[in-house]
């Protein structure tokens, strides 16, 4: 019988070993690294489809973002830290019902229905309301609407373990023909509706993003206080981590569940607003345009601390500017950018594997004595 | 140097400077084995020093890092469990791998790539290997009406129906009851004298003076040395095995001023799919005492510790605790944990799932202590003075083996995750103290030390409910032991004067009879 498989069998060429051990400063070194590789590739991959050079590429790229930054116009600048601000304010909407391993996947239902709260409050009482109740008004309903949009997966969650994956995807369609509708009605058939000049967040030093990029650096901020050292933060973890233990310190999960929806959804619901008041002044059905699903990403990449989230959505939201600059000047279509986020998002999730796990290669057995 | 005994003997399998590492854990090193046919060898080790490891090398699930294998003195290359099979190697894990919905005999042929399936000759083939070495099984039998003991002989017999005449044997008698291990032993030395090499995996001492011929120690994934069982004593044994001398004796006081503190009514709990779990079961455990629960893994204790603790529905009955302060009777009965708490009633419960369930893994030992008081005060900021000190306290009094407290407690050892659960349970100075499985995978220092915090509670008026498996731990360490059989309590016993044959024999016990219970 041994002879028979003698000589068949040899040591795997390698074997992956799961690893604990790493310290941070190795593990963002690597993430570092994959960043800077992930540049680099982006500029190859330009430059060989672009065919221009490598220099001309990256300043493209800048100029795609920042503008003419250096000759003193900071228009540009602003426009990409609003683009941060939308995509962070929903990453950090996800983060508390992730921790919780909720999947929330709503992000973009529960943002349009915010916006669409805004725009029904703008378009309604525009006229009827002082300037100062309407924005009250428009903020009160648009935060309603996202933690209601929000909350009702969560209730099936919490009553009958529904699973919310599915159930906070299937209401994204739900909003989109909501909106749908909406626009349909409103704009009398055009399917488009003309900017409101009501209730509009006001510019600040010329600035019509300030009031948006203010409130979600508030947000980022207080979100991070909420996880960290709040009471309900801490809820919130122990649920995430084990139910079971959360039932045996005495945690009513069904009341954590829908408690932290209803805050998901609500932040949710806030990007909604700051989109429609604060920078497009009317809705379509693109309105988040999928930015509800990069949010799932930015979360996770930035493994949920909010702090963190702010450099990869800078990160990304830099890359989708600069790519699409890129692809404007060589009548390359938008799929090039959102492609080439896409691999660089990837390479990204991909270098986390080398954080957990390292490869051990064959070597020489030691010489046995017998 | 086994040579001296074993002249004659021929080596089955040897073992030549192995070693394993996972990361940077070193799981075994160096060691060197011999294993003969027609001999019992028993690995003898503390939780955690790689005997298991050791052996899912040479039944193909793991490859060793370094050294070599030798079947029939001829080098082998096991890297995968199917190459074992062809070396004639069985291994049968602690965990069972059957297919529930399946017979027997179905689940003994599954796998078996020999282009033929007769489940016919199959059958009789199983029912000759039965009769050859006396084991008692039904092939037709679904997994899932089976018992525990009867599961495992499906799973012995699974390994000979493919041949092996080297098994392995993963702590066989964990979940079994005395009489069925002394069962197993009879069968397991047929087969010695049948010829065939019988490795077994055990902490337990007892077990390996019983039934070995040889013992070879490991100790921190190290290889100590063999002995001849007939030569050797447990204390030498423990000695091998920990490194140094060891009182194995469990202090036991007579319990003082023993008063009535938790009185369970006939309670009755149905599970999920609406079979009962609990039946009609009453008890009572008295201040200054330990009540030891015995009984075959998944008798129903786990649901009778949840609901004492607020976490199981009762369908029938009530559960009365009395305050020692105030004397005052109150009933948990449907009251979640948080009210039991705010109630004033102080339980504490070291539950047999300790990161899934005591604990929180990812969370480090500061905030896993706030677990339980996170919600006291009227800040809505978590305050994380006190359960830091708490922290410190624990890992210094209980010598928590820990970088720092601000360490997930998933990364500790298991010895030290429980102390970490243990020491918050008693800190929070408990009148009524519940531990299921407190010593489950810790080493013998580890669980010496949670036998003694258990002693110090009971001098200071605790009630004290102790879940065990270890028989012969219970009637060292408790007062009175309870014995639970399908739910229901089939005999409470005096722990000073019973045996492990009678305890053993009330787990059993059918069902019918178990309805009256002496309280003694």
């Amino acid at each position: 019988m041994a002879e028979k498989i003698k000589n068949t069998h040899h040591e795997p060429l390698f074997h992956i070993v799961k690893r604990d051990d790493m310290p941070q400063w190795q593990a963002w070194l690597i993430r570092i690294v994959t960043i800077l590789v992930g540049f680099l590739l982006v500029g190859f991959l330009s430059m060989a489809i672009t065919e221009k050079s490598l220099g001309d590429t990256y300043e493209i790229m800048f100029s795609g973002v920042f503008g003419r930054l250096f000759q003193g116009s900071t228009t540009m600048l602003w426009k990409y830290l609003q683009e941060i601000a939308i995509l962070l304010c929903l990453a950090l909407a996800l983060t508390p019902a992730f921790k919780m391993k909720f999947w929330n996947c709503g992000a973009e239902g529960q943002a349009l229905m915010g916006g669409l709260a805004s725009i029904f409050c703008m378009i309604e009482f525009g006229e009827k309301l002082p300037y100062s109740t309407l924005i009250v008004v428009i903020a009160v309903t648009s935060i309603l609407t996202g933690a209601i949009w929000g909350v009702i997966p969560a209730i099936f969650k919490a009553l009958f373990n529904t699973n919310e994956t599915l159930f906070t995807l299937m209401m994204n369609y739900i909003a989109t023909q909501i909106i749908a509708y909406y626009v349909y009605i409103e704009g009398g058939g055009s399917n488009v509706i003309n900017p409101v000049s009501y209730g509009n967040f006001p510019s600040v030093g010329n600035n019509d993003y300030f009031v948006n990029i203010v409130t979600v650096a508030v947000i980022t901020v207080l979100m991070y206080i909420y996880l960290k050292y709040s009471k309900q933060g801490y809820e919130i973890s122990v649920v995430g981590e084990s139910q079971n233990t959360a039932r045996y310190v005495g945690i009513n999960v069904k009341k954590v569940i829908i408690r932290t929806m209803l805050i998901s959804g609500a932040l949710c619901g806030v990007t909604g607003m700051l989109l429609v008041a604060g920078k497009d002044h009317s809705i379509n059905t693109n309105l988040v345009g999928g930015q509800g699903f990069t949010a799932i990403l930015m979360s996770w990449l930035g493994q949920f601390n909010p702090f963190i989230m702010v450099v990869m959505t800078a990160i990304v939201v830099f890359l989708r500017l600069g790519v699409a600059k890129v692809a404007d000047t060589s009548f390359l279509n938008s799929s090039f950018s959102e492609i080439i986020v896409g691999i660089v998002i990837l390479m990204l999730v991909g270098c986390e594997f080398f954080i957990h796990y390292s490869i051990k290669f064959r070597h020489n057995k030691k010489e046995v004595k017998a | 140097m086994e040579w001296r005994f074993n002249v004659a003997k021929q080596p089955a399998i040897e073992l030549k400077n192995i070693t394993k590492t996972f990361g940077k854990v070193v799981a075994n090193k160096n060691v060197n084995l011999t294993a003969y046919r027609g001999e019992i060898l028993s690995i003898l080790g503390e939780n955690g020093s790689g005997k298991t490891t050791l052996m899912n090398m040479i039944s193909g699930i793991y490859f060793p890092d370094e050294g070599q294998i030798f079947i029939d003195e001829k080098e082998a290359h096991i890297t995968s469990p199917k190459d074992a099979f062809k070396y004639k190697i069985g291994m049968i894990h602690q965990h069972f791998k059957l297919v529930d919905v399946f017979s027997a005999a179905e689940n003994i042929v599954l796998g078996i790539e020999d282009g033929k399936y007769n489940l016919k000759t199959s059958m009789d083939e199983i029912k000759k290997i039965s009769k050859q070495y006396g084991f008692d099984l039904v092939p037709e039998k679904k997994i899932y009406t089976m018992s525990v003991s009867e599961k495992q002989t499906v799973e012995i017999i699974k390994v000979l129906y493919r041949g092996a005449d080297i098994l392995i044997l993963d702590e066989p008698t964990a979940v079994l009851t005395p009489q069925e291990t002394e069962k197993l032993f009879s069968i397991l030395r047929r087969m010695r004298d049948d010829g065939k090499c019988i490795i077994i995996i055990t902490h337990k001492l007892h077990e390996v003076l019983s039934l070995s011929d040889r013992v070879s120690v490991l100790r921190k994934g190290e290889y100590v040395g063999t002995v001849n069982t007939a030569e050797t004593s447990e204390a030498e044994l423990t000695e091998m095995m920990v490194g140094k001398k060891v009182d194995l004796n469990i202090q036991r006081n007579e319990p003082k001023n023993t008063e009535d503190r938790l009185v369970v009514n006939s309670i009755t709990c149905v599970d999920r799919v609406g079979s009962t779990v609990l039946d009609n079961v009453s008890f009572s455990a008295k201040s200054g005492e330990i009540l030891g629960i015995a009984g075959i893994a998944g008798s129903g204790q786990r649901e009778l510790l949840e609901s004492i603790a607020g976490l199981q529905r009762l369908e029938y009955g009530d559960i009365f605790y009395f305050d020692p302060k105030t004397g005052k009777k109150e009933s948990l009965r449907d009251k979640t944990p948080m009210q039991i708490r705010q109630m004033g009633v102080r339980l504490s419960f070291v539950p047999e799932d300790r990161l899934g369930m005591g604990l929180v893994g990812n969370m480090d030992i500061v905030d896993n202590m706030m677990l339980r008081s996170y919600t006291k005060g009227h800040s809505i900021f978590l305050k994380r003075k006190k359960p830091k000190d708490l922290a410190m306290k624990i890992i210094n009094d209980l010598e928590v083996v820990t970088p720092s407290a601000s360490t997930p407690v998933r990364r500790l050892s298991g010895g030290n995750v429980q102390k970490v659960l243990v020491g918050r349970e008693i800190a929070a100075s408990p009148t009524v103290l519940m531990v299921a499985y407190p010593v489950r995978g810790l080493d013998i220092n580890s669980s010496y030390m949670i036998y003694n915090l258990l002693n110090e509670q009971k001098e200071k008026g605790v009630a004290i409910i102790f879940v065990g498996e270890d028989l012969d731990v219970l009637i060292e360490l408790c007062d009175r032991i309870m014995v639970i059989g399908s739910g229901k309590i089939t005999g409470v016993v005096d722990a000073r004067s019973t045996t492990k044959e009678e305890i053993g024999l009330l787990m059993t016990k059918p069902k019918d009879d178990g309805k009256e219970n002496n309280n003694g």
